[in-house]
């Protein structure tokens, strides 16, 4: 079923939860609602469930404007962070709980939603433990357990609110692989809400960036890491380097050095944003930025290296794969030249809207492989 | 070094030294002797003083009889009523938000911070002789003063907020999430309420009832200015007592209240069985 939302709006007294949220999304999809807390991002999901109501717009499951339709009669799957299992019933009777509700004719015999709740239990590999309660199965066994249970109605959408967030980070690990497997098998439109951006990327066949009630950005994997369209979403894909720079003659300058060609038509003063792993080390006759290396810690298969620029003695971090030959290149008290690998260059110009204003503007982008 | 390492692994930091623990201690335990524990002793005692014939006498007289049947009649009505008012009360508060919540809650606690000879009063001011409302009932030929249903009014004025103070925390600690989920999988309102939020509060409810009913059939107060004293038609356990003794009927009022102290006891002991059993059921207050 796909889902459509039209100029969704959300107030909370004076706070703006939505602003003006538009966004289609397809049938089968597999759809991240990634933001920091605040953003808006379970606001949207509860509204698309009908657990909270927007105060202005409209939500379409596959055309139909379900905005009047009840969260009793919306058909969906909703499956909730801290699991809200029934405690008192055994995993089979949570499962089939959805089946056991319904009313006269719609009501299947009871040794099908038995056997129901046991093919449910097969597919989220819980086979066998149908007679247990809640309590005897760990985060990781409940929160499939929920899972199951939403899927018993056969939803048209499952919503999933920080599905993950109450595991320790090697069940969510699982989980996640999981799930990509569990959607793949049913098919069914799922949206799930993460404050973790590695969840998002790794999940997600799609991902949509919120901050402060508003899309930042929607786009696949690859759209959103490699071409975020504001520093807010490069902030928030994994860490980043900030440069200040000026762009001049077609080159980057920092600090007196031109450090890469950059053909853009625009001069005068830009922030530059590159992500640890993408500096490597460059050849002498290369282009680069020189710096000065602090210290060298390795992580397992990640080697962090933080170094200084000189002359504005600002710090960088660096991040190289373990067994990388540039390795032993960073030895503390040296001076290497770093090569950026892709970065994005963002000026600040004046917000038309709110005068006065300085947002960042993404001008232009690089990807040095590309351009040698 | 040897020294420093013959400190007492399970020291403290935070304990005080042995003798002022002991003595703490022993405070505390003799307070409780001398307060709680004597008077509770010596009312069985007294009341076995005379021998059990005269126990088991004082108690079968018809007198006593009828307290104790009226006194377990009130208790049968008003705890099943305070039952359903109490959850409907906490249902509301705990799950839902709206205008005038706060003052709903103080509502709710109204009767204890009201002296129950004024709740006794109140009853008396409205359907007395004289009462405002008086004249709602006056051509029924329902006499509600000075019989059962001022008595059961009265007492379920006093143990209203039993139920409901019971569940509101425990509701409101667990949130509005099972509701949610029970909802979105299709039940109705009905099928949650009965399928989802009673079973989760089925223990502190048992509590706040225990609770309720101990205070029901104990009430002297309230039912006292309502009751009219009448022996034998109008008098509960608690005021037979009363005018038992007042009569110089000790041993007799003793048998009584020994009855009453039971109940207590019993009441006592239920609710720390639910305490330990099912600590982790009732809401946070009574954790252990």
């Amino acid at each position: 079923m796909d889902i459509t939302l039209n100029t969704i709006d959300k107030q909370f007294g004076q706070f703006k939860a939505l602003d003006n949220i538009d966004l289609h999304i397809e049938s089968g999809e597999l759809i991240a609602l990634l933001g920091p807390s605040g953003s808006g991002k379970t606001t949207l999901l509860r509204i698309i469930a009908g657990l909270e109501f927007a105060d202005g717009g409209a939500v379409y499951f596959g055309g139909e404007d379900v905005v009047a339709i009840p969260l009793r009669k919306r058909q969906i799957g909703f499956v909730f962070q801290h699991y809200a299992l029934f405690k008192h019933m055994t995993v089979r009777d949570n499962v089939s709980f959805g089946l056991r509700v319904r009313k006269g004719e719609t009501r299947p015999d009871k040794a099908v939603i038995r056997r129901r709740a046991d093919e449910l239990l097969d597919l989220v590999q819980l086979s066998g433990l149908g007679d247990r309660y809640p309590h005897q199965l760990s985060g990781g066994q409940r929160q499939r357990v929920a899972l199951a249970r939403a899927l018993a109605i056969e939803p048209k959408v499952l919503l999933l609110d920080e599905p993950f967030g109450a595991l320790d980070a090697k069940v969510r690990k699982e989980l996640r692989q999981w799930l990509r497997e569990l959607h793949q098998k049913t098919g069914v439109t799922t949206l799930f809400v993460t404050h973790d951006q590695e969840e998002a990327l790794e999940l997600a066949d799609r991902v949509v960036i919120m901050s402060g009630g508003k899309i930042a950005q929607v786009g696949s994997v690859d759209e959103v890491y490699e071409r975020p369209a504001s520093p807010l979403v490069f902030d928030f894909l994994g860490s980043t380097n900030r440069i200040p720079a000026k762009l001049q003659d077609d080159h980057l300058i920092v600090g007196g050095q031109q450090i890469a060609r950059y053909n853009g038509n625009q001069t005068g003063n830009v922030t530059l944003y590159v992500r640890p792993g993408d500096l490597r080390v460059a050849g002498v006759s290369d282009p680069g930025l020189d710096v000065t290396v602090l210290n060298v810690q390795r992580t397992g298969p990640i080697v962090r290296v933080t170094v200084e620029i000189p002359p504005t003695g600002q710090r960088l971090s660096v991040e190289v794969p373990h067994l990388h030959h540039d390795v032993k290149q960073f030895v503390p008290q040296q001076t290497v030249r770093l090569r950026l690998m892709q970065f994005s260059v963002f000026a600040a110009e004046p917000d038309l809207i709110n005068e006065g204003v300085l947002t960042p503007h993404l001008i232009g982008r690089e990807r040095s492989r590309l351009a040698q | 070094m040897s020294t420093t390492l013959s400190v007492k692994a399970n020291h403290s930091a935070v304990t005080e030294s042995a003798g002022m623990r002991q003595l703490l201690i022993a405070g505390a335990l003799l307070f409780l002797l001398l307060f709680l524990l004597l008077p509770l002793i010596s009312v069985f005692f007294e009341a076995l003083r005379n021998g059990i014939g005269t126990y088991a006498e004082a108690l079968t007289e018809p007198d006593a009889l009828a307290a104790i049947k009226l006194t377990l009649i009130a208790a049968g009505i008003s705890v099943p009523l305070n039952l359903v008012f109490g959850v409907a009360a906490a249902w509301a508060v705990a799950k839902f938000e709206f205008r005038g919540k706060t003052l709903l809650i103080t509502l709710i606690d109204l009767p204890f911070s009201v002296s129950p000879v004024v709740a006794g009063l109140i009853y008396i001011l409205m359907f007395g002789e004289s009462g405002w409302a008086a004249g709602l009932i006056a051509d029924t030929n329902i006499q509600i003063i000075f019989a059962l249903p001022g008595i059961v009014l009265a007492t379920i004025f006093v143990t209203f907020p039993f139920v409901a103070r019971e569940l509101i925390p425990l509701m409101q600690e667990q949130g509005t999430d099972d509701e949610q989920a029970a909802l979105s999988l299709g039940a109705n309102g009905w099928q949650t309420f009965w399928h989802v939020t009673l079973p989760n509060v089925r223990w502190g409810l048992l509590y706040g009832v225990l609770l309720c009913n101990a205070r029901a059939m104990g009430e002297f107060g309230a039912v006292s200015v309502v009751s009219g004293h009448i022996r034998g038609e109008t008098n509960t356990m608690p005021l037979h007592v009363e005018i038992l003794y007042n009569e110089y009927n000790f041993a007799a009022a003793f048998a009584m209240a020994s009855v009453l102290a039971s109940l207590a006891l019993l009441t006592l002991g239920l609710k720390s069985l639910l305490e330990t059993r099912h600590g982790e059921a009732l809401s946070q207050s009574h954790k252990h």
